[in-house]
């Protein structure tokens, strides 16, 4: 481990910081998932619009409560999966994220992880009244699995403070 | 990362943040701005008295003795003790590493370390290192607003108690501790424990009298009363034999080897003898832009909590508010393009996953914690149209933060 701390952000996190793409709720999104806790201090709910024949994404949005670091990875996730069928937007990793923000401090991992978390979520509920395809894993994947970990994690958390106060 | 990329990479951030067209400082907390009279005092010993080792026998090094002693000896006065009772170290974090594990050896019998729950890091940390070698740490708990539970003091301190540190004004929510309460509590059980205040947030702000407080180790910080950073002291009473806990060749101090930053050390004596010198008026200063800060947020922006208490009980450069709904990182950062430097309790911009230990022992939330701002004011830097500026951008920066967030708050 370097003994030096990594500079938090790069110029494309604060770009997108600043001008976050695709911010909002999409009304008649077929797909949607919240991953995080206001708990956390890191939450993505992701919004997506899926043409049923071809299976397109044809729109995405996200809202993000976290830091700057998380809102860009919102933001760029959903760039990156519009226009792309889920299948390759399922194979979207957290390292692909951090490698577009131009690449995130260890810190700041997370974000990525959870901005893919909420993504994978997002597409496990569209199938979830669907026929399921063979690419999806029954298993969840590490993002997934990262994601119910903090959010388990924080209700652990909270209990053990309530727990030492008198 | 080579080091040109890192260099590159941080061009590009500064240039893509833009410069503001006002700049607003209020990270006191953080890094204290220095005051000229401080830098000048340095230079001035950079160039003439300050510049040979103190404890080397040629005219160049007396020269820097006696500069260093005379230094002390203004410190010493502020704080009525003897300039033989300050101990330089180069941090405020470092004095109070001194005054925990410095004192770990005092007595084979004692065991029990007792801080409060909401001490800065640089007191908890030291104790968790010595609770791992078998020492038992207590953790008083705090009220809704930052003050130790006496009651509680009062039942855990014992004769096995070694030391007992808690910081007269925390440095997060200033609540102001009773230190004499404090006092009388500890050495009414036993007057052989030792009493450690991490004074490092209460020089300048509050009237503080070695004598008087009667405590045996007191930790003070140069960058906290806007001296140059990299110097901090510690208060040993005479008589009190602590260890040291760094080793090497000695200088003038025996609990602290190494060359002295004499020309640092000047600068960090010039400020806190400009600090005190109009030390009302400038307490005064302080209590005016914060209640203007503090009443500006509360009754401009909904979903707002002070953290720590109101009036005389309250640090006077400390505003710590927590917007809900708000995630303070995010926050910081829009801030910033708008030229006010703050700083967040929230967990992301503490490198942890949780967010400030002071905000949880105060029975705030989570999400409440991670939502809070930290602003010092300054005497010397701060002005009335700093706070009507932080309070004209600031419900917009809020506003923005919270458009973000899948969870908003209820329309008023």
């Amino acid at each position: 481990m370097s003994s030096r701390v990594p500079l938090t952000y790069g110029k494309k996190v604060l770009e997108l910081f600043r001008n976050p793409k695709n911010l909002g709720r999409i009304e008649d999104a077929n797909a949607e998932a919240l991953a995080g806790s206001l708990a956390c201090g890191d939450m993505i709910a992701i919004y997506l619009k899926i043409d049923e024949s071809t299976e397109k994404i044809i729109d995405a949005k996200f809202e993000s409560y976290g830091c700057a670091a998380n809102i860009a990875a919102a933001s760029i996730l959903t760039e990156m999966i519009k226009g792309k069928n889920i299948q390759d937007a399922w194979k979207i990793s957290w390292r692909d994220i951090s490698n577009e923000l131009g690449g995130l401090p260890p810190v700041k991992y997370h974000c990525s992880v959870l901005a893919v978390g909420s993504l994978k979520r997002a597409i496990r509920a569209y199938y979830a009244n669907r026929s399921k395809p063979d690419w999806l894993p029954e298993e969840l994947t590490q993002e997934e699995k990262h994601v119910i970990e903090e959010e388990k994690l924080m209700e652990i958390l909270a209990k053990r403070i309530q727990k030492t106060e008198l | 990362m080579t080091y040109s990329d890192l260099s590159k990479s941080i061009d590009e951030l500064i240039k893509s943040h833009g410069l503001p067209k006002r700049e607003v400082y209020l990270d006191h907390e953080n890094s204290g701005l220095i005051i000229p009279e401080a830098i000048k005092a340095m230079n001035e010993a950079y160039e003439l008295s300050g510049k040979g080792h103190p404890s080397i026998t040629h005219l160049m090094g007396w020269r820097s003795y006696q500069a260093l002693y005379e230094a002390t000896v203004n410190i010493a006065s502020v704080i009525n003790c003897s300039p033989e009772e300050i101990v330089y170290t180069h941090s405020g974090t470092e004095a109070n590493n001194l005054a925990i594990i410095g004192s770990s050896e005092l007595s084979p019998k004692r065991k029990k370390i007792i801080v409060s729950s909401i001490e800065h890091l640089s007191v908890i940390f030291p104790a968790e290192k010595l609770e791992k070698r078998g020492f038992k740490v207590i953790r008083i708990p705090v009220d809704g607003e930052g003050f130790v539970n006496l009651d509680f003091l009062s039942k855990h301190v014992d004769k096995e108690t070694l030391i007992v540190s808690i910081a007269a004004i925390n440095h997060e929510i200033g609540t102001i501790q009773d230190l004499k309460a404090i006092r009388d509590i500890v050495r009414d059980k036993d007057d052989r424990i030792l009493i450690h205040t991490d004074a490092c947030d209460a020089l300048g702000r509050i009237p503080l009298d070695m004598k008087k407080l009667d405590v045996d180790l007191a930790s003070f910080s140069s960058h906290k009363v806007y001296g140059p950073k990299g110097v901090g002291a510690l208060y040993v009473r005479e008589g009190i034999k602590l260890e040291p806990i760094i080793h090497g060749q000695l200088s003038t101090q025996k609990l602290w080897p190494g060359v002295e930053n004499t020309p640092s050390i000047i600068g960090f004596s010039k400020a806190v003898e400009i600090i005190h010198r109009n030390f009302e008026e400038n307490v005064s200063k302080m209590i005016s832009f914060r209640d203007r800060l503090i009443n500006g947020i509360l009754s401009n922006i909904d979903y707002t909590l002070l953290n720590g208490p109101l009036g005389y009980k309250r640090a006077p450069d400390n505003v710590n508010i927590s917007f809900l709904y708000c995630e303070g990182e995010a926050l910081t950062v829009e801030l910033s393009m708008k030229g006010v430097y703050v700083s967040s309790g929230s967990a992301c911009t503490s490198r942890v996953l949780e967010p400030s230990h002071v905000l949880l022992a105060i029975g705030r939330k989570y999400e409440e914690a991670h939502g809070s701002l930290l602003m010092k004011v300054s005497p010397f830097h701060t002005t009335l149209e700093d706070i009507e500026y932080v309070l004209e951008v600031l419900p917009d920066a809020v506003r923005r933060i919270r458009s973000l967030s899948p969870i908003k708050p209820k329309v008023r």
